[in-house]
């Protein structure tokens, strides 16, 4: 089974919008969209929803003001800060069960903590494993391992040998998530000096995890300078810039009429995204 | 006032708001930027701070004497994370997960563990102009940003105007980012994947109850879904900047539109002014 995952460091620098032309591409694949907390690769793959199951992870401590005596000693020992006159609040407990345990009263239980939902949606291109992390919720890296891992169960099951995964931005924990054990990574940049300090970051993140990586210089031709730099870093680095595509309204259009850009237009840019898949196809068949 | 710039979906343009308001509010009180996004902070790349001084984030995880310690498991049974465990003879530690509450050293009945900090990251504090900047960052392969945002948001002043330069998504380092800000500002893109995720931005600020508005960045272009959906809301667009190649040129090379288009910093004067209104009514006449 392999494994892609698109990710980018910085946001908004164009994964879902390649993601879903691969989805358009790729013959046999599930889809798999990693970005729990802003997902996006729905809006463009039309999804029936078949399956829909409600994610519970971790707890968050509970105070009854009952039994609680408000002697503080809870909000004494709280690392998180999350207790303040004897009351939890959610959105800070990391669920330690700490307080809990040394309460004098017993008055606080650890509840199991709804973070969210994940789906299985059947597209035209395939099955795609999406979610929904709950607003404001942690644990973004455990809803993503169950993402992957239900797409690969879905592979499995299927006789499917791929998996294309849309990453969420950033280097963190849901980053670390999508990308651990992965076969491929696509870094997704743009020529700007954000993008390329991001690039740098998320790279090693890359290296760190042993996950070897493709780089695809997006709007390349806002800058040239800095498409430039990027290339010369990515020979520095041994790292292969599998497609440089230009700047093109169309990839904001198709966006707007719902549809992977490869079947909205046949443009430079459509081109230069079907080659990049090429790439990446014969990168997995080493 | 602490003033938050959030978003949802990346790339909409949260660092270049964040630092051309900051540059525009010149000469008009104290200013502090405190980048947030710590996975991938970028406001340096804009302001170019002298950076005067930094400090390690540091995650007091577990130390266990083994001398000390009778392999009883009670450190083991009380972990949430399985930072620590015992097998036989042996007590393991793992570090990585750790989030550091101390349960287990308070809890261990022989006293046998203390806490050594672990690196998770650095925060850094310097100046840029009469700007005061700090951000911090997260180290390569570390999974947990929360750490490193609260000890950036441990420098910031008692006073004056405090802007935070918040990570994108809705999950908890966007929670911890912008948790007692009196304004967060959204910014987003007239797109559909721009509304969706503001969207989520908009129910997060809610279940937070911190007041937001909205900049729409890259405007013209696109349908007017993200009007509609503000205007059904009740959520005020507060700046309109246009799709313009120029801004984006601009962007790429770090510059900000109150330095690289100075017609811009009126703009930004005018949006402190509302936001600054918005907080100072619900101040007279709380919601809750």
């Amino acid at each position: 089974m392999k494994e892609v995952v698109v990710l980018s460091g910085k946001g908004g620098t164009g994964k879902t919008s390649i993601v879903g032309s691969f989805a358009a591409l790729a013959k046999n694949k599930v889809l798999a969209d990693c970005d729990v907390d802003a997902a996006d690769l729905h809006l463009l793959l039309n999804p029936e929803l078949k399956d829909e199951h409600d994610f519970w992870s971790g707890e968050v401590a509970v105070i009854d003001p009952e039994k609680c005596t408000q002697c503080g000693l809870c909000q004494e020992i709280c690392r998180f800060s999350a207790i303040d006159n004897y009351t939890v609040d959610a959105s800070s407990c990391e669920g330690c069960g700490f307080c809990s345990r040394i309460c004098p009263p017993e008055a606080i239980t650890m509840k199991e903590r709804y973070s969210g939902q994940w789906f299985i949606s059947a597209t035209r291109y395939g099955p795609l494993v999406h979610a929904r992390l709950g607003i404001g919720q942690e644990n973004s890296g455990k809803l993503v391992a169950t993402v992957r891992q239900q797409a690969k169960q879905l592979a499995e099951t299927q006789g499917i040998d791929l998996i294309i995964s849309d990453g969420p931005p950033g280097i963190g924990c849901p980053v670390i998530s999508s990308l651990s054990g992965a076969s491929l990574a696509l870094l997704v940049t743009e020529p700007t000096l954000s993008g390329i300090h991001d690039l740098e970051r998320v790279l090693g993140v890359c290296r760190h995890f042993s996950v070897p990586a493709l780089v695809c210089v997006n709007k390349s031709d806002i800058n040239e300078e800095n498409t430039h730099h990027i290339e010369k870093y990515c020979l520095e680095q041994g790292t292969e810039i599998a497609a440089r595509i230009p700047f093109d309204n169309t990839v904001t259009e198709a966006m707007i009429h719902g549809k992977p850009i490869v079947e909205y237009s046949h443009n430079g840019v459509a081109h230069h995204i079907e080659k990049l898949w090429e790439k990446i196809t014969g990168t997995l068949a080493g | 006032m602490i003033l938050s710039v959030a978003s949802g979906k990346g790339g909409t343009g949260k660092t270049l708001i964040a630092t051309s308001l900051a540059l525009s509010l010149k000469g008009r009180g104290k200013v502090q930027l405190l980048d947030c996004d710590v996975e991938e902070p970028n406001a340096h790349i804009f302001l170019k701070p002298v950076i005067s001084g930094s400090e390690e984030v540091l995650i007091p995880v577990p130390h266990v004497d083994e001398n000390t310690c009778t392999r009883c498991g009670k450190c083991a049974e009380v972990c949430a994370y399985h930072a620590i465990a015992v097998f036989g003879e042996y007590v393991l530690t793992f570090p990585e997960l750790c989030h550091g509450c101390g349960a287990c050293s308070y809890l261990c009945p022989e006293k046998a563990i203390s806490e050594e900090g672990r690196e998770s990251g650095i925060v850094e504090w310097g100046h840029s102009d009469t700007i005061e900047f700090a951000h911090g960052r997260l180290n390569i392969g570390e999974a947990m940003a929360p750490p490193v945002i609260r000890k950036v948001k441990e420098l910031a002043h008692d006073n004056g105007t405090i802007i935070i330069d918040a990570p994108p998504g809705t999950s908890c380092p966007v929670v911890e980012s912008v948790r007692g800000s009196d304004f967060c500002l959204l910014v987003t893109e007239p797109t559909p994947f721009g509304l969706n995720d503001l969207e989520l931005a908009v129910e997060t600020m809610k279940e937070l109850d911190i007041p937001c508005g909205i900049v729409l960045n890259r405007a013209g272009f696109s349908d007017d879904k993200v009007e509609a959906y503000c205007r059904k809301e009740n959520i005020p667009i507060l700046l309109t900047i246009p799709l313009d190649t120029e801004i984006a040129r601009l962007y790429s090379r770090g510059v900000t539109l109150a330095e690289g288009l100075p017609e811009w910093r009126e703009g930004f004067v005018e949006l402190y002014g509302k936001i600054w209104e918005i907080v100072d009514e619900r101040s007279r006449c709380p919601q809750r």
